[in-house]
């Protein structure tokens, strides 16, 4: 199985090569990949450097173009999927099927794979995407267990990529509305979920509150460990009690699951964190690389052990061993 | 409700002692300033792509706040004219502070240390304009600043050796109880 690492900066794309990553993912420095966020991303230049470097060490870089295109605006999407095929990406990750449509003419032999923003969760979707655009791979949706990943890897002429380690969404990928809700931005259309523009902290009583767009999210005590500030991972009151409703503040930890996602026949394994510094990239990537040579040897992991790495310090196998539907 | 399938996890930078923090507390602050002042125009001049990535946040007032010791830092980054000076408390007004340990705070600068690593486990903590905070983190983090060559120049080497020395001793005090301390 290919092991797919993120980069925020051309320093972390280099610590990813460095770490043993066989491909690298990243995004222009524009709303029109997923994580655009401040200092974030990458030129049009670094992109170019990036993946020369990523191929001298006989690495692949895959660049994500996975928002949806605004109406009237369509020219900026055009132009990164014409900067980044010009560039030299292996891959595109894209989405919005505007976006599919014009690489796939545009681009006939560029290499698309369809983003996790596109929500594809069942053999047909998949099926749609491959005979409409050629697409060759799809990031899998964090909602699937192993069993039902098995069955769409049997029944789609598609390779698969899941996510096995970092930040967790609500399971709504591509169609979340919580962010534009609070702040009118999104990683939809923006390419920010819960934009740092539109997050404070306020220390009151010795207790710490986040809030987003002014609506008030979460108060951490003094000994709580805390968790990004979206809605996702805010704390509600209800009729029946206070606490986090839609997801606690803990990170994927597949590195247990890993045997299983083989069996399933997986092709490649993503660790999210595009926002995070390079020691994360380097700690995370390593790590799964050796779990993967271990899994090679016959040897499996009951987790990564990173723990310091982990939103709330906390790990989840999420729904990979679902047994609801 | 906590998925049973969570793990507890742990791991965190050292604090400095509360003596040495109070050894250093009568010493002035104005002899740091010319040291301050060179070091800045240093990063300044040879990581000038920080200015990039900085974009609208390089004219803003950035406070850092080593927690474990008796005073801190405004920044001023303003390209071709960076500002930095040492203070008692951080003034009011700053557009963004960062607070966390002084190792926490090297370490992230370095590279050895996650931002949002430190954030989860309450380590480091942000007040004011989180977006100017976040471009400033990304944008020493992409520029993998050498300090041991900026602070002592042609003397790198040596302080190489000097600061892996100190760097082990630092990382023998022990860590911060549960990463739960914070100011």
């Amino acid at each position: 199985m290919e092991l797919i690492c993120p980069a925020g900066t051309p320093a972390s794309l280099e610590a990813a090569v460095e770490a043993g990553a066989d491909a690298i993912y990243c995004g222009f420095r524009d709303e029109t990949n997923a994580r655009n966020f401040p200092g974030l991303n990458f030129s049009r230049e670094e992109l170019r450097k990036g993946i020369a470097f990523a191929h001298r060490h006989g690495v692949k870089v895959l660049v994500a173009i996975n928002t949806f295109a605004r109406a009237g605006s369509f020219e900026l999407w055009q132009a990164a999927v014409d900067d980044a095929a010009a560039a030299g990406a292996d891959a595109l990750i894209l989405a919005d099927l505007a976006t599919l449509d014009y690489a796939s003419r545009r681009h006939p032999d560029q290499r698309l794979h369809v983003s996790v923003q596109a929500g594809a969760a069942n053999p047909d979707a998949i099926r749609f995407y491959v005979e409409a655009f050629g697409a060759r791979r799809v990031v899998l949706p964090r909602v699937l267990n192993v069993m039902e990943i098995a069955t769409i890897v049997r029944e789609s002429d598609c390779e698969t990529e899941v996510f096995v380690f970092g930040g967790l969404c609500v399971m709504e990928e591509g169609r979340c509305s919580l962010s534009s809700y609070a702040t009118g931005k999104s990683p939809n259309m923006n390419g920010v979920c819960s934009p740092a523009s539109d997050v404070a902290y306020t220390e009151r009583d010795g207790r710490i509150s986040s809030t987003l767009g002014g609506f008030t999210i979460n108060s951490f005590g003094k000994n709580e460990l805390a968790g990004y500030p979206t809605l996702c991972k805010g704390r509600f009151a209800t009729p029946k009690g206070s606490g986090y409703i839609f997801e606690e503040p803990v990170s994927l930890d597949a590195a247990v699951m890993l045997p299983a996602l083989r069996d399933a026949g997986v092709t490649a394994l993503k660790i999210e964190g595009r926002q995070r510094g390079r020691a994360y990239i380097a700690e995370v990537v390593r790590s799964f690389r050796d779990i993967l040579s271990g899994l090679d040897k016959g040897q499996t992991a009951s987790s990564a052990g990173l723990a310091a790495m982990a939103e709330g310090q906390t790990g989840t196998v999420g729904a990979y061993r679902k047994s609801w539907r | 409700m906590r998925d049973p399938e969570t793990t507890e996890l742990q791991g965190l930078p050292p604090r400095l002692p509360q003596w040495l923090a109070r050894a250093v507390a009568p010493l002035p602050l104005a002899p740091l300033q010319p040291a301050l002042a060179l070091m800045l125009a240093r990063i300044s001049r040879a990581y000038p792509e920080l200015y990039d990535r900085l974009g609208e946040h390089a004219e803003k007032r950035f406070g850092i706040d080593p927690t474990d010791l008796p005073f801190a830092f405004v920044l001023e980054p303003k390209p071709g004219r960076p500002v930095v000076r040492a203070v008692r408390e951080l003034p009011e007004g700053l557009d963004a502070s960062i607070r966390g340990p002084l190792a926490g705070l090297i370490g992230m600068a370095e590279g050895t240390f996650d931002g949002d690593a430190l954030f989860f486990s309450r380590v480091l903590w942000v007040e004011g304009d989180v977006a100017a905070a976040l471009a400033l983190r990304n944008a020493i983090d992409d520029a993998r600043i050498d300090f041991d060559n900026i602070l002592l120049g042609g003397f790198a080497p040596l302080a190489t050796r000097l600061s892996d020395a100190l760097r082990k001793r630092v990382r023998s005090l022990p860590a911060l109880p549960g990463g739960r301390a914070w100011n």
